[in-house]
This record gives structure tokens, sequence and C-alpha cells, in this order.
């Protein structure tokens, strides 16, 4: 039990506290629905994304002259329905999102801890290696992984999970470095508590919050690169619907039909200001107020 | 300083060691280059063959001390595509980047100071709240969207800049800005807490007090010391500048380093994209050791300690 959880009266007013902040609320609700749209796409979606019919190429939206009705956004280059591969579209991204920062957090909630807890030489060695990460160009080295181990979904993630450690692996490290010091941790010492006892069930629940922002953030900036790295063509494979292959996919045609690549584009916008929105509100929350 | 001088510089020394090492070990990711040149057409008898030209058969060590001995003469080896020395293809797309890095942080800046300061003066104002939508969605804007939706407005409805290229000085406008706008919400942000951290300080009332002009307390005793945490920033998103234009170089068509690591890395080019890589990284550690000891050199605090 931390100390917040112990002060707080009763858990209705810190659920409405949660609640009156406005960028949680928001975006939350946003992340709500785009989430709803990537689990349940098999029922919304009208049609399916990959299904292609020639006859119907380059439909336009509904608010054009030529749309027709069963084809609400009109149809891609290859006749398929936009509505669905939009929908399609949130399972590639969330999951994109979703999948690093399980792989990031982990290396990277492991090497803070570390570093912050022993200090010394150890110290100085992960923070070499974050200076080191840190100096990659990370969109480059992003491209040429995912060149080397063949452009899939798999791939990208394990790449961007493997370079997008460092923000956790600094946050952890200094809230690591504030809470070693304190006597709850001085008196499971003195017991004889293991350390990855007294790191992984002591001191890293005293910084979820910390984390849970630095996660969303992380998640945000996965979904920012998914998507170039699709559009540069080495992140995920055609036929599949990532809002960034849809925009490469929609470039060519972009003079003609430019709602190819705004409406793909809007949901990246959408779904990363959605996530952002969510993580300002909760760091302002946990107390890290704006300043 | 000397100690603190020469501690930095040593750090510096080992990322660019490790980043250099990181970049050759590169070319061994795909298993076997030679194989990997000799493309899916070649025999055993060509991998082999590559193998001894390229000197692949020696040891990994040897290779590695054999390639950064010559880039530090700025032999970069031969590109695998085109036969001609990657020195030579490399030389005259640094130039493009640098322009577009440089043009666009200090486009960036150019808004992100007056906006920051102006917030600070009164947060939760009006400048405060606008910034502050600037900035939350400006960083949920993907940069190569923004490029090819301001092609199409700009460029095509509007006929106002060239939709690709940078032969004339027009084509930079679009790309520079672009750019710029991804940077725009970080620089923002910190010199607007910076700011406030400083206007709540005992020597600005001190300063307001004896009557100095607004313009002249913000300007020379805020600012000043409001940059510090800036110019550290600054040298890490002019280094993400350079690094992140390869998006917007594809979107805009210029021919820069970005571009060019691009292209060669879909014709399996790897020397290319071996020097890209180091060129990018060693630019990033020039910028943010040279932050570090401007930062030392401006706030003798930051010397002692641990650093």
């Amino acid at each position: 039990m931390t100390l917040e959880t112990a002060i707080a009266p009763r858990p209705v007013s810190r659920l409405r506290k949660v609640l009156r902040n406005s960028g949680v609320t928001l975006g939350g609700l946003l992340i709500l629905i785009v989430a709803l749209l990537a689990i349940l796409a098999p029922l919304i979606a009208p049609h399916d994304p990959y299904a292609q019919d020639l006859t119907q190429r380059f439909l336009p939206p509904f608010w054009h002259d030529r749309a027709v009705p069963e084809h609400l956004l009109g149809t891609d280059h290859l006749g398929r329905d936009y509505v669905s591969r939009l929908i399609y579209g949130a399972r590639v991204s969330l999951g994109v999102g979703v999948g690093v920062v399980i792989v990031s957090g982990f290396i990277g909630i492991s090497l803070g801890l570390i570093a912050g807890y022993f200090g010394g030489w150890i110290d100085m060695v992960i923070s070499f290696a974050t200076t080191i990460r840190l100096s990659l160009p990370i969109v480059l080295v992003a491209l040429a992984a995912v060149a080397m181990g063949g452009a899939s979904f798999t791939t990208l993630v394990t790449v961007l999970g493997l370079l997008l450690w460092d923000r956790f692996a600094v946050v952890t490290r200094a809230a690591t470095q504030s809470l070693r010091h304190q006597e709850f941790i001085s008196g499971l010492q003195a017991i004889g508590a293991r350390w990855p006892r007294i790191l992984f069930l002591e001191i890293l629940p005293n910084m979820r919050g910390t984390i849970l922002v630095v996660m969303t953030l992380e998640i945000a900036n996965a979904i920012l690169l998914e998507s170039a790295l699709s559009f540069l063509g080495l992140g995920v494979r055609p036929p599949m619907p990532s809002w960034g292959l849809m925009i490469a996919e929609g470039r060519e045609n972009i003079l003609f039909d430019p709602w190819l690549v705004a409406l793909p584009g809007a949901m990246i916008c959408l779904l990363v200001l959605a996530v952002n929105l969510l993580g300002d509100g909760m760091r302002d929350l946990t107390g890290e107020a704006r300043k | 300083m000397l100690s603190f001088l020469l501690r930095r510089l040593v750090v510096a020394l080992g990322v660019a060691v490790a980043v250099s090492a990181l970049s050759f070990a590169l070319i061994f990711l795909t298993g076997d280059p030679a194989i990997a040149i000799a493309g899916s057409g070649g025999s055993a008898g060509d991998a082999e063959a590559i193998r001894l030209a390229y000197g692949f058969d020696r040891p990994i060590v040897v290779q590695y001390a054999d390639w950064i001995g010559s880039a530090l003469t700025g032999d970069f080896g031969q590109s695998i595509y085109f036969n001609i020395p990657v020195s030579e293809i490399i030389g005259n797309r640094i130039p493009v980047t640098l322009t577009l890095g440089m043009l666009a942080f200090l486009a960036a800046l150019a808004i992100a100071l007056p906006l920051g300061v102006a917030a600070a003066m009164r947060p939760n104002g009006f400048i405060d709240r606008f910034a502050l939508v600037l900035a939350v969605s400006g960083q949920a804007v993907p940069s190569f969207w923004l490029g090819l939706m301001a092609i199409v407005v700009f460029g095509v409805w509007y006929g106002l800049v060239p939709i690709s290229g940078t032969e004339t000085w027009q084509g930079y406008i679009l790309p520079v800005l672009v750019l710029a706008y991804s940077a725009i919400p970080e620089l923002m942000r910190i010199t607007r807490s910076g700011m406030i951290e400083v206007l709540n300080t005992d020597y600005i009332r001190s300063a307001q007090a004896k009557g100095l002009p607004t313009g002249r307390v913000i300007l020379v005793h805020a600012l000043r010391n409001a940059v510090l945490p800036l110019i550290s920033l600054s040298a890490v998103q002019l280094g993400i500048l350079l690094s992140g234009s390869i998006v917007i170089e594809s979107v805009f068509a210029v021919n820069g380093l970005g571009r060019l690591a691009w292209e060669s890395l879909l014709r399996s080019d790897l020397p290319v994209v071996q020097a890209i890589i180091l060129i990018l990284s060693l630019f990033y550690v020039v910028l943010t050791t040279a932050a570090d000891l401007l930062n030392a050199w401006l706030d003798p605090r930051l010397r002692g300690g641990a650093a």
C-alpha cells in the first residue's frame, strides 16, 4: 500500500478526480472507441478488408457526388472498402503500440531498476548503453533492422521494442535512486530480502504512476514510428491494412483522390492525440503537475 | 573545468567507438554478407570470390579496425550498387541534409522561443492555452502525412511552391517547415517551464521592483538563465532533425542523406547505409558533447560532481 492510497479518503472521490481531468476523460474515451473498433473489427466492418473488386476502384467518400452507399468512405486502388480497411488498421496500430511497450518496457524498467539500485560501475555501464542508444539515428536503424529481418509485424514489434527502451530506463533509474535510501528499503535489506524481490515487488509498485505515463508516451511514439516505417515500405507487409501503408498506397493517386491519404493520416492523428492526452492527464494526476 | 572537459571527452570518444562498432556490425546481421551481395542468382563460387575480394574471410576485429581506420580518413569503401567509392556518393548529399536540418531547427526555434516566453508570462492565459494545443496536436501529427497534405494544399491546389525537389530555394520551404513542426512542441515546453521557474525567483522580482522595463527583465535577466536546459535540448533536437529528415526527404524528393540511406537499403547497398548511420550518430555525439561543454562553461555549478 502506498502513501497516496492510504491518505485517499474514499475510492469514489479518487475516481471523480480522475474523471474531472478532461485530458484523461477525452483521451481515454477516444482510445476506448479505437480499441473497440480493433477488437470488434470483424463485427463492425461492412466488408472484408482484403476483398478486391477491380470494377469498383477509387470510389470517393460519401460527401462526393459519385459516392455509392455501400462504400461509405469509398474504395482504394484495388477496389477494397476503405471503411473496413481503416477499422482493421486500428488493430495494427494498437497491436504495435502495446506489443512494443511490453518489450521495451520490460528491458527499460529492468535496466533502470538495476542501475538505480546498485549504482557504481553497473550504473555507469547501463547509462553508457543508454547514451549509445540515444546516439543512434532511430528511424534509420529501425529501417535497416527491419530490412535485415524481413518486413513483418513480428519483426517490426521486436525491432521497435529493442530500440525504444531508453525513456523507461532513464525515468526508472531516477525514481529508483530516490527510493533506494528510504527506510522501508533499508528495513527489507536488514531482514535479508533479496534484490530481485526488493526491486520488482517493493520499488517498482511505488513508481507505477510514473511508469504508466512513460508507457503512454512510448505507445504514441511506437504508433508514429510504425506508420512512418510502413509508409517507407519497411514496416508491415501489404495487404495488411496499416494506416501508414495505406498512406503509401494512396500516395500515387494523391492528386486525384487526396482522401486516400487524408483519412488514414487523420486516424493516426486521432489515436496518437488520444494517447498523448491520456498521458498528459495522468502526469497531472500523479503529481508531476505541469509547471 | 579541465577535468570535467577531459571526462566528458572520454565518454564521447567511448560512445563514438561503440556506435561505430554497431554500424559496422550491421552488415553481419544478415548472416553472410558475401551471399547477400552475390544475390539470389549467385553461385557458391561467386560468394567465395566476393568473400575474398571484400576481405570477409578475415577475423571480424581485423575487418572492423580496417573499416574504421579507412573511415577516419574519409574512405568508407565501395558502394556495392554503383561500384564507386561511398564517399563520392555521400559527399554531395551531406550539405543538403545539413541545410535542411539547420533551417528547420532555426525555424522551429524562431517559433518556439517567443511562444514559450509569451506562454510563461501568463500561465493559463490565452497564449499559453494556444501553445499547449499546438504542442499536443503537433506531437500527434505524423510528419510524412503533414508533408503530403501540405504538398496537396500548397503545391497543387494553390500552386504556391514546387511539389518536389530542391533545385530552387522555394523547394526548401515546405520540407523545412514540416520538419520544423515536429521539433516545436518540446522546444516550446522547455522554454516555457524554464522561464516560469526563473520568473518566480527573487532576483527577477528585485529587477522588476527597481523599475527595469519588462522587456529588459525578460530578455536579459530571465531568458539568459532559462536557456540552459534549452541548449541541451537544442543539441538533441538538431540531431533528431538531421536523422529524422529521412522521412521528409523521401516525401519531398530531397536528395539528402536520408533519402540516399532509404534507397540504399532497398537495393541492399549496405556500405552506404553503414556510412550514413555512422555519420549521423557522430553528428549527434558531437552536438550533445558540445552542448554539455557549453552548459558547463555558462554555468559553473554543472562542472563539479559526477557529470
